[in-house]
């Protein structure tokens, strides 16, 4: 398909949307829900990066997308749609060939995505003979040009080493490699440059960021760092507890957080482009999944708390214009005292 | 890796040292040769004779420098009991013993591997659950009464298979082998699968537990996200990473195997070298012993070896040379 296709049907259809998507895990302690109500569009050529703290549900979420929940947890409600199919009620042969052909992964720590024992073209060529129709030396010379495509040197002379022989951020960039070499529309980035030392985290956002708008792939990049999604994303989901709180184009958020909680979370991040600030904690701790507070999930620690968020039912993003859950979210210009 | 093999190849020969010396110990401290070579009627002087020709005046460390020359050249002196060399009875006894070890060691790994695979990716299957139970019930019990209870159902209840011996044996070259007759093969099974069964529940307890280790790592999570068949991800990612820790305890299950055939061989009455061992201390026949005991020791020693340099061969990691050059 050519990027011209590919991007102007998108334009008409996201790639990826998620509506009002829900995963449980029965526990001994009762159901809990990592995922919860959780409804958003990624377009072609788009990176949503997914922020919230450790527990927040963002991999969680990514999974369900993919397919690759563990079980127990299981899709429990809502619907993933791919280019307008649904794909959360496949079938397992179906869902599989859904994985790696359509939506890519990536995983956190490149020293372990790898498997150690086979060379890294056998891994790359693995993946496009499952997936397109070619043989194998066509799948060599594609093997060849996905590595070409990220930035490994001499990727003829190296498509037989093994990924021990490559350093982290090379690693990464294989990985990377793997997760597009079926051309797939949708990537899905969790933590990628979590695992690398800070020069490497830099050069692979870059590397996304050239690969999504290329390639015009969809990219659903999830981390802890406000560095990473002010350099990448285009628009900003914030997660808390299982819920999406705020969901906006990146400036916006990053600069005018309507939601208390992404207010907070700014302060609490040291970043650069938002000028020198007092670092500040938000009080408390997010809470567990099957000890959530009634209405909602943020009120305990929120300033602006009042009677009307201890009760049920929870904030939806509609309480403030599709953009934060919150019943009495910041003004656009009250950032100031919010921080 | 040349350093490697040069370190493992010296620290093998230091281990046969050691396993000589208490070889050559027995001949000095476990009865006298000289009283065992003459007969009751001696002279002081034939005594003295036979000593010098023995070398048995030398000081110790000649003495044992002398016995490894001899051992080395596959030299153990004359049996005491039937007066023919040692190393002649040995090599006739072995294709009995090696032939055996190999079927069951085979019947091992095959079934070992297989059944670990299997209990591992149908972890909560019944047909798992029931294998590993019965695993349990073959480890545990001891392997004389496995072969006792074998040749009680199949050799006199059901008179399938023999309860003894080896069957007709054809004759090639120096080496007898009873592939070749059907009543050899037969009286093949019975010892094989007995010997095999405890190595084979290790391997299969092994690689189970290994694969489901593997099984958890990010890169088979990766394999399933580039939607890669189950089948792929199973046998092409899972099983040969199992492999590579499994492979060294393998190896020496192996080689155990050999040791093991003692019992097995004594319960089927089996013609191989652990019988001839067992008949060797009734009679306290010690170049026999001696010379068993060597061969054992160059065994086991020998498949250690082999087992690290598959290693390299299966673990591209260890090969350093190849990728010293390359490494960013
Ligand atoms: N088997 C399980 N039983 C109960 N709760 C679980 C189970 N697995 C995960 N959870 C919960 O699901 C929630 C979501 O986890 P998830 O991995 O999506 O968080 P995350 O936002 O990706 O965090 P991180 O930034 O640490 O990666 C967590 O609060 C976790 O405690
Ligand atoms: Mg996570």
């Amino acid at each position: 398909m050519t990027r011209e296709g590919r991007q102007g049907r998108a334009n008409a259809t996201p790639v990826l949307s998620v509506r009002d998507l829900i995963v449980e895990i029965p526990t001994r302690a009762g159901t809990v829900r990592p995922t919860d109500g959780v409804s958003y569009d990624i377009r072609a050529g788009e990176i949503l990066g997914v922020v919230g703290e450790s527990g927040a549900g963002k991999s969680m979420t990514g999974n369900a997308v993919i397919g690759l929940l563990d079980p127990p947890a299981r899709i429990a409600g809502g619907e993933i749609l791919l280019n307008g199919e649904r794909i959360d009620n496949l079938s397992r042969d179906k869902l599989r060939k859904v994985r790696g052909r359509k939506i890519g992964m990536i995983f956190q720590d490149p020293l372990t995505s790898l498997n150690p024992l086979l060379t890294i073209g056998d891994q790359l060529t693995e993946t496009i003979l499952e997936h397109l129709p070619v043989g194998q030396p066509e799948a060599q010379e594609r093997a060849i040009a996905a590595l070409e495509e990220v930035g490994i040197p001499a990727a003829r002379a190296r498509i037989d080493s093994y990924p021990h022989e490559f350093s982290g951020g090379m690693r990464q960039r294989v990985v990377i490699a793997l997760a597009l070499c079926a051309e797939p529309d949708l990537v899905i980035a969790d933590e990628p440059t979590t695992a690398l030392d800070v020069s490497v985290q830099a050069q692979i956002i870059a590397l996304l960021k050239r690969l999504c708008r290329e390639k015009g792939v969809a990219v659903m990049l999830v981390t802890h760092d406000m560095g990473v999604i002010a350099e990448a994303a285009d628009r900003v989901a914030v997660m808390y507890a299982g819920r999406l709180v705020e969901l906006g184009p990146v400036r916006e958020v990053l600069t005018r957080a309507r939601h208390p909680y992404t207010a907070g979370l700014m302060a609490s991040t040291p970043l650069a482009s938002l000028g020198h600030r007092r670092l500040r904690q938000i009080p408390g701790a997010m809470p567990r999944l099957n000890a959530l507070p009634p209405g909602c999930p943020f009120n305990p620690r929120c300033e602006r708390a009042e009677d009307k968020c201890r009760q049920p039912p929870a904030p939806g993003l509609e309480a403030c214009e599709g953009r934060a859950a919150c019943w009495f979210p910041l003004t656009p210009d009250a950032e100031e005292s919010a921080a | 890796m040349l350093a490697y093999i040069i370190r493992r190849v010296f620290q093998s020969a230091l281990v046969l040292l050691i396993v000589g010396l208490v070889a050559f110990a027995m001949f000095r401290f476990v009865g006298d040769p000289v009283d065992n070579m003459l007969g009751q009627e001696r002279t002081q002087a034939d005594v003295e004779r036979l000593r010098q020709q023995l070398g048995l005046d030398q000081p110790f460390p000649v003495q044992y420098w002398r016995f490894l020359e001899q051992a080395v050249q596959g030299n153990f002196g004359l049996s005491y009991r039937q007066g023919r060399p040692v190393s002649d009875i040995l090599i006739e006894r072995l294709p009995a013993t090696l032939e055996l070890a190999f079927v069951s060691g085979l019947f091992a790994l095959a079934f070992g591997i297989g059944l670990g695979v299997f209990t591992a990716i149908r972890r909560k299957g019944f047909a798992a659950n029931a294998i590993m139970t019965l695993s349990l019930i073959g480890v545990s019990l001891p392997t004389f009464l496995i072969g006792i209870l074998l040749i009680y159902v199949f050799s006199v209840e059901l008179g399938w298979l023999p309860s003894f011996g080896r069957g007709e044996v054809t004759r090639i070259g120096g080496w007898t082998t009873g592939f070749l007759t059907e009543s050899g093969i037969k009286a093949l099974i019975l010892p094989a699968f007995t010997l095999g069964l405890y190595q084979m529940t290790l391997i299969m307890r092994l690689v189970r537990t290994e694969m489901l280790e593997v099984l958890r790592q990010d890169y088979i999570r990766f394999a399933r996200a580039r939607g890669l068949r189950e089948r792929a991800i199973n046998f092409r990612h899972a099983l040969k990473n199992t492999l590579v820790p499994v492979i060294t305890i393998t190896g020496l299950q192996l080689g155990s195997i050999i040791a093991f055939a003692i019992i097995t061989e004594t319960v089927f009455q089996w013609p191989g070298v652990g019988l001839l061992f067992i008949n060797a201390i009734q009679f306290v026949d010690i170049p026999v012993m001696a010379a068993y005991l060597m061969m054992i020791s160059v065994m086991f020693v020998g498949i250690n070896l082999i087992v690290d340099l598959l290693y390299f061969a299966i673990d591209p990691r260890l090969r350093v040379d190849r990728s010293a050059g390359k490494a960013t």
